[in-house]
């Protein structure tokens, strides 16, 4: 029997699974992250070590393995990319960070050879310093509930059959051979899945409106467009279990009854439009897709395509017009693409994370999904969560887990801009990305969901985290994604175009010192508008960082308008350096550091800047040994 | 001095963007394929090629320039011989890339506007996110990611490639393959 033969038939029984679990594996994340840090270094390294110390190395999955082989092998990322390069040994459990390609030789010697832990590779809790040996008592992982993600440290994304053998594409088997268009409507449906991608929308009730329609041809889109800079959840998943989507994608198509899918990949991610193509190329080569599908008369059909660098392009109908090889503007809706959409076709677009839940929910039912999360807001969610915490990656939690369980238990806490631990650090976490808005102290406790986020001026969005200390200005992050939105804005809306724009430049006025009370009503009024008179999310939402900081920091707003000052010093145009009188001592070094020779006085005299000529450089700070120069 | 981009031979230049419109059928609907394998060919669009993807397409040039000049990732100047991309997404810009940024512009003299140093060796863009989060600050050279990154390590990165390539440039016609000796 050949292998393909091995693996296609157990797909419905999940013989193999029994086999694989005796075979020692070390499992390498080949993640865009660990890559970077020299994953691909670590896992030449362990080929080379692994056959040096006399025992067997398998790179492929073979049915017949025996129990002394050791399968060297990649996975997607596992979501922990600060800590990598990542190895995990199964079945004994253990997890390495940080490992490069020198610790291998230990790690084979050891571990494989000798069933010892190397102590020193393990990754130690930030608070309580303990190490941490596998998965279940590392806080980042042990708290975290992972459905979408739980495949993506330890298959192998490269290698259908292993996906087969985990019990991969019996769902989409089950929806083309037991199951009828409207059945897997209605389990969807009951499932309260909603749209992973921003806003929400039940995924039933939009399968359920393509597939009334009356048209031969229809369309499924994954939206792998994931532009919100601050998340990579769905880079993660295309990575790490690219059959996960195109599983998920397979049974969306045959719930609405369309042959065609299309991958849409944003062009940054060169790793995930790849291990797409390849797994697409995969599942054609197993029989999965192509002609008489799981031996029915339907056929299925599947392209990637690479987005070219538009963030609008996350928009279902600015994608289609980008599909379409057109530029990537939105229309008004409806029709809605359900309706009318890829060549005026009936067109389901869903979010990566959305697909990937799919085949779980048809395989365990919707009870089961249902059981998990808010009454509203059913299932896990993945959230990235970066920027100041011990432990940035992806976190997969059910809805209604709070802000302080994850960026306290799960992230380790807020720490300052070294890396360490700044107990009383937490200033805000910024959610939902150029879309969303900021959670303050006073929503640490709130339970995250599609509802409780909107009622505080958030989003849920596609899920970015970015947690900021107290060294943060808020008026200086407003500005940063309003910037974003203002080049990204495609220019069809007049509102978007020309509102963001001027929202910018009187942010620029607030945080040059140029504002007064009129720049803070202008601000509030035309952000209002701009939401009102835009066509598509970009626009509706572009103003909501403003806003939402407006609204929960109006106090700092205030000192950098009336005041003109910023309390963290990272307005520059706002800085009043001065040298302190009681402690120069007169040496002279910083009048020699100013490029402008803003700085006067005599030897062994305090000193004095004219900040008339000052252009705020920070040289004198600088140059100053004894840290005279405050204020800077 | 490292040399200047090739001068592409004509026939040669349009030998290779019909290869190219013929593996998408020359259909209008590919056009973002088509530009993207057009630059990938030569690391950005040259304008005549682009007239000659419109008459080929039967699309008029106003929709050809619309399209390459709506994504980001389309380029219609010669990048140099070395990209620099700095990540500017929100976790990267929260763990201070702008002085990253701001550090290598200085030190090859490019700014917001002139992106490419006057020796065609280096262009530095920045990216809206490239997902690489758990790293930032985020820096790509040449498609190599460095993570972790701080300005005075982006500039001795920069001093590396300048060193490599003043070698280059003493024996010349090297066929070395660059991205293997900046790897590491």
């Amino acid at each position: 029997m050949t292998n393909t033969e091995t693996v296609t038939s157990t797909l419905g029984n999940g013989n193999g699974i029994s086999t694989l679990a005796q075979v020692r594996r070390v499992i390498i994340c080949a993640g865009t992250g660990c890559i970077a840090n020299g994953a691909m270094k670590v896992f030449e390294q362990f080929k080379s070590e692994i056959a040096g110390a006399g025992l067997q190395v398998i790179l492929e999955l073979r049915a017949e393995a025996t129990s002394d082989e050791i399968r060297l092998s990649k996975s997607g990322c596992q979501g922990f990319c600060q800590m990598g390069p990542l190895v995990s040994v199964v079945p004994d459990g253990i997890l390495y960070t940080k490992v490069r390609a020198e610790d291998v030789a230990e790690i084979v010697q050891q571990t494989l050879v000798g069933g010892q832990v190397v102590e020193r590779l393990l990754y130690k809790d930030p608070a309580t310093r303990k190490s941490c040996r596998g998965l279940e008592d590392n806080p980042f992982y042990a708290r975290q509930d992972r459905l979408v993600l739980r495949e993506c440290g330890f298959l192998d994304p490269e290698d259908i059959r292993e996906y087969i053998l985990h019990g991969g594409y019996r769902a989409a088997k089950k929806a083309f051979v037991e199951m009828l268009p409207d059945e897997i409507c209605k389990t969807i449906l009951d499932s309260g899945l909603r749209g992973r991608g921003g806003g929400g929308f039940p995924t039933g009730r939009k399968w359920e409106a393509a597939r009334i329609q009356n048209s031969p041809k229809k369309y499924i889109i994954c939206n792998g467009d994931e532009g919100d800079p601050g998340a990579f959840m769905n880079r993660s998943v295309m990575e790490g279990n690219p059959h996960s989507v195109i599983e998920g994608m397979m049974i969306a198509a045959r719930a609405i009854g369309s042959n065609e899918m299309l991958v849409y990949v944003r062009a940054e991610y060169p790793l995930a439009v790849e291990r797409m193509r390849g797994a697409v190329a995969a599942a054609e080569r197993e029989g999965i897709l192509g002609k008489n599908v799981f031996g029915t008369s339907l056929s299925m059909k599947c392209e990637v395509m690479e987005g070219a660098g538009a963030f609008v392009c996350g928009e279902e109908t600015a994608m289609i017009a980008s599909i379409e090889g057109q530029r990537g503007m939105p229309r008004p809706k409806p029709p809605f693409p359900a309706q009318s959409g890829l060549w005026g076709k009936p067109t389901i677009i869903n979010n990566v994370e959305t697909l990937a839940h799919v085949s779980r929910i048809l395989n365990e039912g919707a009870e089961v999904f249902r059981s998990i999360g808010t009454p509203d807001s059913p299932g896990t969610k993945t959230f990235a969560l970066t920027g100041h915490v011990s432990n940035t990656g992806l976190v997969e939690v059910p809805f209604g887990t709070t802000l302080r369980e994850i960026v306290y238990n799960i992230g380790g806490g807020v720490t300052d801009d070294a890396g360490k631990i700044w107990k009383t650090g937490f200033k805000a976490v910024q959610i939902g990305g150029p879309s969303g808005g900021c959670l303050t102290e006073d929503h640490l406790d709130l339970p995250l969901a599609y509802e409780s986020l909107r009622s505080v001026g958030a989003m849920v969005g596609s899920g970015g985290l970015v947690a900021m200390n107290q060294g943060t200005c808020m008026v200086s992050i407003a500005r940063f994604f309003m910037e974003f939105t203002q080049r990204e804005s495609c220019g069809k809306c007049v509102l978007c175009r020309e509102g963001t724009r001027q929202l910018l430049a009187l942010l620029d006025d607030v945080i040059e010192g140029r504002a007064d009370q009129n720049t803070l009503d202008l601000l509030e009024k035309l952000g209002r508008a701009v939401q009102v008179g835009s066509l598509c999310g970009l626009g509706k939402t572009a103003p909501n960082p403003v806003l939402s900081t407006m609204r929960y920091f109006r106090k700092e707003y205030e000192e950098h308008v009336f005041e003109k000052r910023c309390r963290t010093g990272r307005c520059k145009a706002l800085l009043r350096p001065e040298i302190n009188q009681e402690k120069c001592k007169g040496c002279g070094l910083c009048i020699k550091a100013c490029p402008t020779g803003a700085i006067t006085g005599e030897k062994k005299q305090p000193h004095h800047i004219n900040p008339e000529l000052c252009i705020k450089c920070g040289a004198c700070a600088t140059a100053c040994k004894i840290h005279a120069v405050e204020g800077i | 001095m490292a040399s200047m981009p090739v001068v592409v031979d004509r026939a040669e230049k349009f030998e290779k963007v019909v290869s190219i419109l013929d593996r998408y059928s020359r259909r209008p609907s590919g056009l973002i394929p088509i530009l993207q394998a057009i630059q990938h060919e030569y690391q950005y669009l040259p304008e005549e090629v682009l007239t000659y993807v419109a008459t080929s397409l039967d699309v008029p040039p106003a929709r050809v320039f619309g399209v390459a000049t709506f994504y980001a990732h389309f380029a219609l100047e010669p990048k140099g011989k070395h990209v620099i991309r700095i990540c500017d997404g929100t976790a990267c810009h929260v763990k201070q890339s702008l002085p990253v940024l701001n550090a290598l512009r200085e030190k090859l003299g490019t700014s917001e506007k002139s992106t490419t140093t006057a020796d065609m060796l280096f262009t530095i863009e920045t990216v809206a996110c490239l997902g690489a989060c758990g790293l930032a600050p985020v820096v790509v050279i040449d498609e190599q990611v460095y993570g972790q990154i701080t300005p005075e390590r982006a500039v001795a990165l920069v001093d590396e490639i300048k060193t490599m390539e003043a070698g280059l440039a003493t024996a010349p016609e090297s066929e070395q393959p660059l991205a293997e000796v900046v790897n590491d």
